[in-house]
């Protein structure tokens, strides 16, 4: 049988295709993003896009299932919280054709904002919960996560992580099963009219109820008994960091359905161990209700709340057995991620962060970047679309607190724009913001690694696609003056951001120039090179906080591998000693 | 057998991931079952990455911690240093005796730290080239990963590998001859030096 090197995302993006689902919609988040970019080569069975937001992508996925075929969406866990609306309303409407939510968690926040643990999610909405362990988990779980949806009336909440989405492990396909539309109906209970629901939540707990008892029997849950002193419950890639961690009689309960629990099962594999465990990352969300149950176990007060595990990790804090290192005597020195040599919105940043005086809400994405020195360019960086809408409270709360010095900023970009910064820009607009939106436009979505949205003028599958205006939206919200300027030109730039805080009418600001790193626009080409004769030395051009640039020997000098002759640096430098060379 | 781990560490955008690649071809081919994991996302603006491949009859975690890594390949001098707690005491390290300045380090917060090849040298037995200036001489200096994929393969000594087939595999025609070259270049330098 063949095996394929998948990983998690790929193997999810496989099982979609396998489990005959016919409707696809997600917007990007590491960890989850590849699911959908692998979609396209299964166009001709389904249909995948991306959607402006995830909300959005839950109920256009919904809607799906409701007219009969099976439906996905997908996002990363933060993006639960945007789609949490539809959610839990599903949830007690019920399915038609089986309708999977699949989420991807980031313990150790390795590209995110919090960790927090969104099994809980399937808790509070009472939905079916399940979490693969390595890539062929991924593909095969997933096909079950439909079958047990439709069984069961509900939409199943399917739950990766960075490590299991992000990691390659061996894959044996099958075949696509072909599952045939359920025919449409007019169903009462898909109007959530308070009539209606106070029976569709009758329904949902008896129906939730008889996924609890099946849990005790599904395939997916299973003991591998071995010795009788330690047994093991865990789930999802804990479970391979416990294979590797605790010793070899060890016996195991393996999870893959996680909501509801398998009480019965776990109290009769709890019986025959002396020792139990429970390995779970972050919340202690299984050992909880082992507990509540009244099962003596042990857990978090050993394994810890935050962050990812391993095995070595786990050996430690379970056994003690501290790992052997050799202390090398040097010390590296951070390596932060920045924004690339030649993004534009660097020009924005530099610009920004030389006012004292500005206060900038910051939003998701590469820009969340600029607030590093030494760009110093952000205040706060809370959520997707926050830019907008903290920045207005920021306006407000400073005027409400006396201070009329500080001038306030929001910045986001496009895709963040479509996503839920539309709205933010509604309430300045309404409510009279004394703020200055700004809108960094590169023209695709940039951090997540160029996916196209409603600005960039192509879709998922890469065909040409509406494109929306921002500064038509702009306007047509209120803002009579949006100012769009091309953020590389350092002087325009300050002239855009004296324009809009002078303006009498409501301004808002455009920032337009490509990503650096998009393919499909003609780049400028070039390189930036320092006279040395001319340099004085005085360091300005490290204020742009270009990877490109650095200090040798006391005077500028610049990377000809990393520098794309963008000369940002050169438009700051007090006696031009750098200039472009054209090439 | 038990199972091996191998980390491959570096600045993001140094070619990492198709060496990671071609190397897990080459075990898939003996019949491994293998495992490995990639960092995405944010860490990949010019911050450190790492990549790691396990190998073995049977592998569980696509991760180890500290003290747990067979063998480091370390496409950055500093990288090595701050990967070095991950290998095990009697771990094999693969160097390539290149810097690279941090954001950190070019702006002048900070010192990029002296002697970091030569503390890997005291404390692991270490194969150390110059990939960037072998991939220069070569004629294209993004063929590093390759040279020191080279170097990786001489370290293992997994003699019944065709890692040359593997090559072959993953790297687009026009680039083939270059990339075979590469390899060589890179399993004759770690036979010179003197791990």
């Amino acid at each position: 049988m063949d095996r394929h090197l998948m990983s998690g995302n790929e193997a999810i993006a496989r099982g979609i295709y396998e489990a005959g689902v016919r409707f696809c919609s997600a917007y990007p988040g590491t960890p989850s993003t590849e699911i959908f970019e692998q979609l396209p080569q299964y166009k001709d069975s389904l249909y995948c896009e991306w959607a402006p937001n995830e909300k959005v992508a839950t109920e256009a996925a919904y809607g799906a299932c409701i007219a009969g075929v099976r439906s996905v969406c997908a996002m990363k866990h933060v993006g639960l919280n945007v789609a949490a609306d539809p959610m839990f309303t599903a949830v007690y409407n019920g399915v038609r054709a089986g309708f999977v939510i699949i989420d991807a968690d980031d313990p150790s926040m390795h590209s995110s904002q919090n960790e927090q643990d969104n099994r809980w999610y399937a808790k509070h909405a009472k939905m079916g919960l399940i979490e693969p362990s390595d890539s062929q988990e991924c593909k095969d779980f997933l096909k079950v996560a439909f079958d047990l949806s439709e069984r069961f009336n509900m939409p199943f909440l399917f739950r990766s992580t960075t490590r299991i989405s992000h990691s390659k492990s061996l894959v044996t396909f099958a075949e696509r099963t072909e599952v045939p539309p359920k025919p449409y109906q007019k169903e009462r209970r898909f109007n959530c009219v308070p009539a209606v629901a106070v029976q569709n939540h009758r329904r949902l707990e008896e129906d939730f109820a008889k996924l609890a008892e099946y849990s005790n029997v599904c395939p997916l849950n299973r003991v591998e008994m071995k010795g009788t002193k330690i047994g093991v419950i865990t789930a999802s890639v804990s479970y391979q960091y416990a294979k590797d961690a605790f010793p070899e009689d060890a016996s195991f309960l393996k999870l893959g359905l996680t909501n509801p629990l398998p009480m019965k099962l776990i109290r009769d594999f709890a019986s025959k161990v002396d020792q139990l465990y429970v390995v779970e990352e972050l919340d202690d969300f299984m050992e909880m209700q082992i507990r509540a149950e009244g099962i003596p176990c042990v857990g978090k007060e050993l394994t810890g709340k935050l962050y990812e595990f391993n095995p070595q990790l786990l050996r430690e804090r379970i056994f003690g057995e501290k790992p052997v290192t050799k202390d090398v005597g040097v010390q590296a020195v951070s390596r932060p991620p920045v924004l690339c040599p030649g993004c534009p919105h660097r020009g924005l940043f530099y610009t920004l962060g030389k006012h004292k005086d500005f206060v900038i809400a910051s939003d998701i994405g590469c820009y969340s970047l600029g607030a590093s020195a030494p760009l110093n360019a952000g205040d706060t960086c809370v959520c997707m679309g926050g830019g907008f809408s903290v920045g207005m409270g920021l306006a407000k709360g400073l005027a409400l607190a006396g201070d009329t010095q500080r001038k306030v900023f929001g910045v986001l970009g496009d895709s963040t724009f479509f996503h839920s910064g539309m709205t933010g820009a509604v309430e300045i607009a309404y409510n009279s913001g004394n703020l200055i939106p700004i809108v960094l436009d590169n023209r695709i979505t940039g951090m997540t690694g160029q996916q196209d949205n409603p600005g960039s003028g192509f879709n998922l599958e890469g065909e040409p696609a509406n494109t929306i205006d921002i500064g038509a939206v702009l306007r047509a919200y209120g803002f009579t003056n949006v100012i769009t300027v091309d953020p590389q030109d350092l002087d325009a730039v300050e002239k855009a951001v004296e324009e809009a805080l002078a303006s009498k009418e409501p301004a808002a600001i455009i920032t337009r120039r490509p990503c650096r790193l998009l393919k499909r626009v003609k780049q400028e080409k070039g390189l930036c090179t320092v006279d040395r004769d001319k340099c004085i030395g005085c360091k300005k051009c490290l204020s742009v906080g270009c990877p490109a640039v650095s200090i040798l020997e006391g005077k500028s000098s610049i990377d000809s591998t990393q520098c794309v002759g963008c000369t940002v640096c050169a438009q700051v430098c007090p006696v031009h000693a750098i200039s472009k060379k054209e090439d | 057998m038990s199972s091996k781990s191998a980390i491959l560490v570096g600045v993001g955008g140094q070619g990492a991931i198709l060496t990671a690649k071609v190397f897990v071809t080459g075990l898939m081919g003996a019949g491994y079952d293998v495992k490995t994991s990639e960092v995405h996302g944010m860490s990949q603006r010019g911050g450190t990455v790492s990549t790691q491949v396990h190998w073995g009859d049977k592998v569980y975690s696509p991760v180890v911690g500290e003290g747990a890594a067979d063998l480091m390949v370390a496409f950055e001098a500093m990288e090595a240093v701050r990967y070095a707690p991950f290998l095990k005491p009697d771990g094999i390290a693969v160097i390539n005796d290149y810097e690279m300045a941090s954001a950190t380090t070019a702006a002048g917060l900070a010192q990029y730290p002296k002697g970091c090849v030569e503390a890997m040298q005291k404390n692991f037995t270490c194969y150390v080239v110059k990939a960037a200036d072998i991939a220069k001489e070569l004629g294209n200096a993004k063929c590093m990963n390759i040279v020191l994929f080279g170097a990786m393969a001489h370290s293992l000594h997994m003699d019944s590998i065709d890692w040359e087939a593997a090559i072959r595999s993953q790297v687009p025609a026009k680039l083939l001859d270059l990339n075979l070259k590469a390899y060589k270049a890179g399993l004759e330098a770690a036979a010179k030096t003197n791990a």
